[in-house]
């Protein structure tokens, strides 16, 4: 029986996705393999049934990010952080750097929008639809949040890495990744 | 002279002369101990722990420890590898690693010891993610501090080579840090010369020569291509 | 006229160049140099500090690297009165929070504070030696114990009005601490003398045996009797002497290591007060033995209301001939105190041996043992305090007569310091080999649960072991035990001693600086109900790779409390931990996540406000 896969991208940049897409002609043989159920892929948006693995890029920096891994980790049998974001917080987690101040999302939030002389604000104001998700006020690595059972670094892992651990995970033939497709960056 | 004697590392026939460390008997030997704090040219100083051992049973650094003859040591045994794999990960989790962004990946020692040691499994230890300076004052070098894993290698090479202490510990415990000789490091001396900057005196990224960032194309850089000590010797190939 | 701050500063520079000229601008004397800038100016700020490096030919980073390393030290200005109130579990568990609130209140000022006029500090500080009469704390140098709400407000009353701490009105203390060189309300406590310590003592008796002998017997004297070193490693005394003196060197000395900071010991306060003289014979003893001309005092910064009697004591020694280097007597041989400066690592020899010459405590890298190369680079004897006391009476009496006490492995007596949850808390000598059940019923202790014997890295008993004996071959101490009872939270104690030991860590290599914080961490979470049954192999496994993989005693010993609750308290943890079923993380709450940014965002959360209904 072919797996089931979920994937999603949280507080990452999809750069995951696009490292996945990067095995080329080998998704003609993944797909022998698995059936993706919740996926930017084929863009289901809820679960249509259990999964046996699910892919979680990116960290979690607002409410619909961990309302989003709590799903997942409810869906699927294994959960993998995939990618230096999900796995230690990435780029993102570098506004935890001022976590310490006195009132730090608003200074995140005033640094980001008002502040900066980069910025191009003629509003002068921070987004606050009621649409947009509410920020936490640190960023959360996936393993702050739920229980992780593996996961892939990198930024993002190579092709050759997801698709070898991916394999394995299918599979269920454990294996050592070779030196050259353990990588941090 | 005084006469060389021989143990067994991992099994391996070692020799050594009397007082030189089990580090250095290896090294000549060509076999390889890993190591952060320790490197070519400086006096030991045994802080990091990546290089313990087991000498007759008792946990020792390599890097400091002198060999003794018919000494039995261990290094490459699981419980050996599982303590490196605990400290290297320690100093992932004390300070603020980011690989992706940093000018160091690929020829970065604590990532690289990573690599070597297989450290792919997700870690139940916290990130303490500290507030740390970085310290851009200079005009030709910047410390980022958040990256700084506390080897005190630049200490030791400002301190004996370059004979200027522009580096030294300051405080203690987990808020242990690498302080300057002045209010900033554009109040001391040094120099882009100094051979505490010499990009193969950092591990890590903390000093950073500015304007020159990333000059190794990815797939190039020196551990891209082989595992950090496959010379024998850790970094210099 | 108000001074201009430049003559102002000028005026600061020339007395601080005074006092480094007074220890021979010698950068060896750093320590020293540093206590006096710091009681003069109230901190040493970075100005300072490079005059200091100047004035002695170093650096100021490492000026600046010796002030942040050491507690009694600071870079911004303290009160010209800092009350270090102690918060040790013994004094926390005696009232310190009321005390503190009682400090507080009347001074205006939080702890970690300092008063804006610049009056009064307000300071936290671990185990001042003052256990057995807890809370306690001290007022610049001055020893003040057994606080209650009561008298914490006649004190903080006394100094708001301007009293300074030696005016203060306290009860007298007993024994030795009514000399009016000590002046201390400070009360031994003896409760037990054994026949090697604290019972009447003749005075240099076994130093004028060792005089009489060739210093070899001496030694070999000392290595008969099996006397271990007392402060809590318990290294064979006579080995360490041996090799000092087997070492070739021009010169060698002898330490004695009064730096006691292990939580809940206090008994060397007590030798210190009561024994001096005893101490300073064994030490000379040892010089003797060695051929060492220059011995040490290192005393604790806790201790310096001890200092002005031990400087009398030591001048006294001088005047009699026993002691000075014109002295034709015993060998020549004179001792100088170094106090420390707040730091419990110094209690480690090499780390103490780092301190004296001027370093930041941190211990030295084994081989070479302090023995063979200690002290600026010499053959260098430390003992601890009682350990001295011990080999002048085993010069007296013999080897034999002290090995008729104690067990084959730990021969003699020791001092222990039993505080906590007992009704007659102070010292007790004992023969080593006591059970711990024999001393709790000395100390009467009905209500014991637990007990940590060895200090924070000792070990955790329950009751069933309470007839675990107090030795080498089993429970060994350096004289600590505390007595816990049921009422207790074990895992409040655990954390406590972590944080003492991420506080006291020296930071030096890797497993402890961070692997310390780390167990904390689970520790907290445990007892806040967030972790589950798989967390105790995480605290093991880490607690071992600490263990193992540390440089120094500390790191190797920090794990214990962790470790020994784990076996002997299991219960405890059970009841905390929880089986994980849903996967998520109990630590991660998603409300108090979302707190600020609600109040920032003006709305609440569309996905876990479930009454939200928009606008």
């Amino acid at each position: 029986m072919k797996k089931r896969i979920a994937t999603v991208s949280l507080a990452g940049c999809f750069g995951c996705h696009m490292s996945l897409l990067d095995i080329d002609e080998r998704l003609l043989d993944l797909l022998k393999l698995v059936e993706f159920d919740r996926s930017p892929f084929n863009d289901f948006k809820r679960f249509t049934g259990r999964c046996d693995i699910g892919l979680v890029e990116g960290g979690c920096c607002n409410e619909e990010n961990v309302h989003t891994l709590h799903e997942f980790r409810a869906n699927c049998d294994i959960l993998v952080a995939v990618g230096q974001c999900a796995v230690m917080g990435g780029l993102p987690v570098m506004r935890n750097a001022i976590m310490h101040a006195e009132d730090p999302l608003r200074e995140c939030l005033e640094t980001a929008y008002l502040d900066s002389e980069y910025v191009l604000n003629p509003t002068n104001s921070i987004p606050n639809d009621p649409a947009l998700p509410l920020l936490l006020d640190k960023v959360y690595t996936l393993a702050d949040v739920v229980k992780v059972d593996y996961q892939i670094p990198g930024c993002p892992p190579s092709s050759e890495t997801l698709w070898q651990t991916l394999n394995a995970l299918i599979t269920g033939h454990r294996q050592r990744l070779p030196y050259e497709l353990i990588k941090y960056d | 002279m005084a006469e060389k004697f021989t143990f067994s590392l991992d099994g391996q026939e070692i020799t050594a002369e009397p007082g030189q460390s089990i580090m250095k008997a290896a090294d000549a030997a060509g076999v390889y101990i890993p190591r952060l704090c320790d490197t070519e040219g400086l006096k030991p100083q045994g802080s990091c722990r990546v290089c313990v051992v087991k000498m007759n049973g008792r946990t020792v650094a390599a890097c400091t420890q002198p060999a003794r003859a018919d000494a039995i040591v261990e290094s490459e045994t699981p419980e050996i590898m599982g303590y490196r794999r605990d400290l290297v990960r320690m100093l992932f989790h004390e300070g603020n690693h980011l690989c992706p962004i940093c000018e160091a990946s690929g020829r970065c020692e604590l990532q690289a010891m990573a690599y070597r040691l297989g450290i792919t499994q997700s870690t139940k230890y916290p990130y303490l993610q500290p507030v740390r300076p970085v310290d851009a004052s200079h005009p030709d070098i910047v410390l980022d501090t958040n990256r700084c894993i506390l080897c005190g290698r630049c200490i030791r090479a400002s301190r004996d080579i370059d004979g200027k202490n522009v580096f030294e510990y300051v405080g203690r415990g987990v808020h242990k840090k690498v302080g300057v000789n002045g209010d900033s490091l554009a109040d001391t001396d040094v120099s882009i010369d100094d051979r505490a900057i010499n990009l193969e005196t950092c591990p890590v990224g903390c000093i950073i020569q500015k304007g020159r960032g990333f000059f190794t194309p990815i797939g190039e850089r020196q551990f891209d291509l082989a595992p950090i000590g496959s010379n024998g010797k850790g970094r210099k190939a | 006229m108000p001074e201009s701050p430049l003559s102002k500063h000028a005026k600061a520079e020339q007395a601080v160049m005074a006092i480094c000229e007074r220890f021979g601008n010698d950068r060896t004397r750093l320590l020293d140099i540093l206590l006096e800038v710091q009681a003069r100016f109230r901190c040493v700020e970075p100005s300072l500090m490079e005059c200091i490096a100047r004035q002695i030919g170093t650096y100021r980073v490492e000026v600046e690297g010796m002030v942040s390393f050491y507690a009694f030290f600071s870079d911004s200005p303290r009160g010209q009165v800092v009350i270090r109130l102690c918060d040790d579990i013994i004094d926390r568990h005696a009232g310190t929070e009321e005390i503190a609130q009682v400090f507080s209140r009347i001074l205006g000022i939080g702890f970690g504070e300092t008063s804006p006029d610049g009056r009064f500090t307000l300071e936290y500080t671990p185990c001042i030696g003052m256990s057995d009469q807890a809370p306690a704390a001290l007022i610049n140098e001055r020893v003040v114990t057994c606080l209650t709400p009561a008298r914490a407000e006649e004190i903080a009353l006394g100094l708001k009005q301007g009293l300074g701490p030696g005016e203060l009105d306290l009860p007298e203390g007993d024994g030795n601490n009514l000399n009016p060189l000590i002046g201390s309300m400070v009360r031994n406590n003896i409760r037990l003398r054994g026949e090697v310590l604290l019972s009447d003592v003749p005075a240099d008796a076994g130093l004028h045996k060792a005089l009489r002998r060739p210093p070899d017997q001496v030694r070999e004297e000392v290595e008969r009797a099996g006397l271990l070193g007392l402060g809590g490693a318990g290294f064979p005394a006579g080995r360490k002497w041996r090799m000092a003196a087997d070492t070739p060197a021009e010169r060698r000395f002898v330490i004695c290591n009064a730096d006691e900071g292990e939580p809940g010991t206090f008994k060397d306060r007590v030798l210190l007060t009561e024994r001096a003289d005893l101490m300073i014979e064994g030490m000379t003893i040892a010089a003797y033995a060695v051929k060492a001309r220059e011995g040490i005092i290192y005393l604790r910064a806790e201790y310096a209301y001890l200092r002005r009697y031990l400087d009398t004591v030591l001048q006294r020694r001088r005047d009699q001939g026993l002691l000075g280097t014109d002295a034709d007597g015993p060998g020549g041989f004179d001792i100088r105190i170094q106090m420390g400066a707040g730091a419990y690592i110094c209690g480690e020899e090499s780390a103490l041996i780092s301190s004296c010459e001027g370093l930041r405590g941190e211990p030295k890298n084994r081989p070479p043992f302090p023995a063979e190369s200690g002290y600026l680079g010499y053959p260098t004897i430390v003992g601890n305090v009682e350990t001295f006391c011990c080999a002048a009476r085993i010069l007296d009496r013999g080897a034999a007569w002290f090995r008729s006490w104690g067990t084959k492995a730990s021969a003699g007596t020791k001092l222990l310091s039993v505080s906590g949850d007992c009704e007659r808390p102070g010292v007790y000598e004992l023969p080593f080999g006591i059970s711990v059940r024999e001393l709790l019923d000395l100390a009467v202790a009905p209500d014991a649960a637990a007990v940590q014997v060895g200090g924070a890295s000792g070990q955790m008993i329950n009751m069933s072991q309470f007839d675990r004996r107090i030795c080498q071959e089993d429970l060994p101490t350096g004289g600590s035990v505390m007595v816990f009872s049921a009422k207790r939270n074990i895992l409040e104690i655990v954390e406590y001693f972590l944080d003492f030991f991420i506080e006291e860590s020296c930071g030096y290599c890797t497993p402890c600086r961070v692997g310390n914080v780390f167990l904390k961490r689970r520790i907290g979470k445990i007892r806040q109900g967030l972790c589950q049954p798989e967390d105790l192999d995480y605290l093991r496994e880490l607690g071992k790779t600490v263990a193992e993989t540390s440089r120094c005693g500390l790191g190797h010993t920090s794990p214990n409390p962790v470790l020994s609750t784990i076996a002997n308290f299991p219960l405890v943890y059970a009841a905390l931990l929880k089986i994980n079923r849903d996967g998520r993380e109990a630590s991660f709450n998603i409300q108090s996540a979302l707190e600020e940014s609600r109040y920032l965002a003006k709305r609440r959360s569309m996905i876990y406000d479930p009454t939200y209904e928009g606008d």
